[in-house]
């Protein structure tokens, strides 16, 4: 892309995918604004076809005045957060184990994989059925073999049993990305400090944790764009109650069950909101990590 | 003090021996050289000394301790890698000063050696830079400055130069050398470029497939090779190998001459070939004889001046008190 010509050409050729691009994200941006500022009621007999009443920020004001909304949002942060730290922790010292010369490393390490293949809808049901239900649940069991009672987990536990759900599911994820940063790292540094004197933990922290430092920033910014808008596996098992309504779920009931299309809009607005001030605050404090 | 020596020291990988039984013992202050061929078991030595490997067998005793399963750290030794091995998200001061950190050394004690460090190797302006952001021989003298700084009871280096260019490595070998002379510390150093040996050794150890072929001086590696390895191996460009009735009549199964003991002269001499390819260094050149009767090739090292062309008809006299002469085994003939 030396010349003038071949840059105006490439902006020629380029163009129609940016348009294309920037179409598919502008449509529903614009939609959902414009919705977001109407009342759209479509059980009363609101439609695009007759025109929709402006109501500007009346929305707005509804949503975050509603006694839920600041619920969802900590309860999102919380299921974010929690299922971060999580797949992190265990996501690097999985990758260290995989890491090790094991005996059936490549079958381990599918096992390992696998969860991610599961559709969110079918581990949710799988966990709520097999593993946390009070009666008949694999815990249940393990919980009456020692003598106690069963914890009926997505009452009593709610929230944390959504973050041991979703952070099962993406384990897999966080493992694969490190297991590559892990291999990736020259023995010979290990090597180095172990001769300086370094014992284990300290080469864990002064070598392999920097080292990684590049690969848990990627693993935690691809996570919470995915993990701010999880939904099957609320749906299926708690259904929003028992303080796991996220915003997401949130913003479902008000279009889906309130039927208030307007309403669910200026919810989503908030959601694109929030969901950039965690990316910035991100990149602000991880985002370091990637300049190197 | 770092006396290192080595008792009966083997080395299996699994059913691959890599290191038959080796004695090898290595003077407090010298300047010690592992030479040899790709794999000759270079590396693994030093690595075994280092602790960085278990030995399969045997002792190793440094300062007359046996330390053959005493960790790396506790061992007193310092090793400088190949690859630098340097720690990518630190400065090179906090490189320079991991090792004291470890140690548990105080910040002004760390600072002073850092300081010092710094001011031997030329680093001192680099200190607060990362590797990344250094050239490869700045890189080799941070990690030698990571090395210095524990004040060890050796310095172990395989092939720390291998890295650099043709220059470079002239300025390294010479900077590597006035540091032994000024420290006075047992170095170990492994490569495989034999005039890396020469120049820098005081003691070469000639290696074949984990074998000692040699343990000298470099003079005396030169001039009484004990067997055709070692002559191949030492001097450049290498020895003249000849076998067959030439051999036989200086009584030997084969002989050995020094392309440097050889004199040219283009109508008489012991010898006469065509000459095929010539080499012109400047100083000296080297011609590469052919059709001679007696051996695929002879080279032959000559003044800068000597003008031959290739297709050109030579004689050449071995000068007598320079022949090797080796059995049918390869041995040295005294
Ligand atoms: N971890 C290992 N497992 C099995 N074999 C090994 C291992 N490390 C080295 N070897 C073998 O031991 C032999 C000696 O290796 P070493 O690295 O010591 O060679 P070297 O002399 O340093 O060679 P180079 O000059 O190429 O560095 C080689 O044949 C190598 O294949
Ligand atoms: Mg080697």
């Amino acid at each position: 892309m030396a010349t003038q010509a071949s840059r105006s050409a490439a902006r020629l050729m380029m163009a129609p995918a940016v348009i294309l691009l920037l179409g598919w994200m502008l449509v529903p941006l614009t939609m959902t604004l414009w919705f977001s500022f109407t009342r759209y009621l479509p059980m009363r007999g609101d439609s695009i076809e007759r025109g929709l009443q402006w109501v500007g920020f009346e929305n707005y004001v509804r949503f975050i005045n509603s006694s839920s909304f600041w619920p969802s949002v900590q309860a999102t942060l919380m299921i974010v957060g929690g299922v971060l730290v999580i797949t992190v922790i265990l996501g690097v010292l999985l990758a260290i184990l995989l890491d090790q010369p094991i005996w059936g490393q490549g079958v381990v390490r599918i096992l390992v994989i696998a969860p991610f293949f599961v559709m969110p809808t079918v581990s949710a049901l799988v966990w709520k059925n097999m593993m946390m239900d009070p009666v008949n649940g694999m815990f249940a069991h393990l919980w009456r073999a020692f003598g106690a009672t069963p914890v009926s987990w997505l009452s009593d536990a709610s929230v944390p049993s959504i973050i041991l759900i979703v952070s099962w599911q993406w384990l897999p994820f966080a493992t694969l990305i490190l297991l590559t940063a892990i291999q990736s790292l020259d023995r010979d540094q290990l090597e180095a400090a172990e001769m300086d004197g370094a014992p284990v933990l300290s080469r864990f922290f002064h070598i392999v944790l920097p080292h990684l430092g590049r690969a848990i920033t990627i693993v935690i910014l691809i996570q919470t764009i995915f993990l701010l808008s999880i939904f099957a596996e609320i749906f299926v098992t708690t259904g929003g109650a028992f303080g796991t309504r996220t915003l997401t779920y949130l913003i479902f009931q008000r279009v889906v069950d309130s039927q208030n299309i307007g309403l669910g809009s200026a919810g989503g607005v908030y959601a694109i909101i929030l969901a950039n001030i965690v990316a910035i605050f991100l990149m602000r404090i991880v985002g370091k990590n990637l300049d190197r | 003090m770092g006396q290192i020596i080595l008792k009966q020291v083997t080395k299996r990988f699994g059913d691959v021996s890599v290191i038959p039984p080796l004695d090898l013992t290595i003077e407090d202050g010298e300047f010690t050289v592992f030479v040899g061929p790709s794999g000759c078991g270079k590396s693994t030595l030093l690595r075994l000394i280092a602790g960085l490997e278990d030995v399969t067998s045997g002792e190793i005793r440094i300062d007359g301790k046996e330390c053959s399963t005493i960790p790396p750290a506790k061992r007193g030794l310092a090793m400088v890698f190949q690859s630098y091995a340097l720690y990518p998200h630190m400065t090179v001061r906090k490189n320079i000063a991991f090792p004291l950190r470890m140690a548990g050394i105080d910040k002004a004690e760390q600072e002073r050696r850092i300081t010092q460090a710094a001011a031997v190797l030329n680093l001192t302006d680099y200190l607060d830079r990362r590797p990344g952001q250094l050239s490869g021989g700045q890189r080799q003298r941070v990690a030698i400055g990571r090395a210095i700084v524990r004040e060890p009871a050796a310095f172990l280096f395989d092939e720390p130069l291998s890295n650099l260019d043709a220059a470079l490595r002239v300025g390294m070998r010479l900077e590597i050398s006035e540091l032994h002379n000024r420290l006075k510390t047992t170095m170990i150093y492994v490569t495989h470029d034999q005039v890396e040996a020469m120049t820098m050794a005081d003691k070469i150890v000639v290696l074949r497939a984990g074998h000692i072929e040699q343990v000298g001086t470099p003079l005396e590696l030169y001039r009484t090779p004990r067997n055709l390895f070692v002559a191949g191996f030492i001097g450049s460009p290498k020895m003249n190998l000849i076998s067959g009735p030439e051999a036989a009549k200086h009584g030997a199964h084969t002989i050995g001459i020094r392309p440097e003991h050889i004199t040219i002269s283009p109508s008489e001499g012991a010898w006469s070939g065509i000459v095929g390819v010539s080499e012109h260094l400047g100083s000296d050149t080297f011609f590469h004889v052919q059709k001679t009767g007696l051996a695929e090739s002879i080279t032959v090292r000559a003044d800068g001046e000597v003008g031959f062309k290739h297709g050109d008809e030579i004689h050449m006299t071995p000068r007598a008190d320079m022949i090797h002469r080796f059995d049918e085994n390869g041995l040295r003939i005294e």
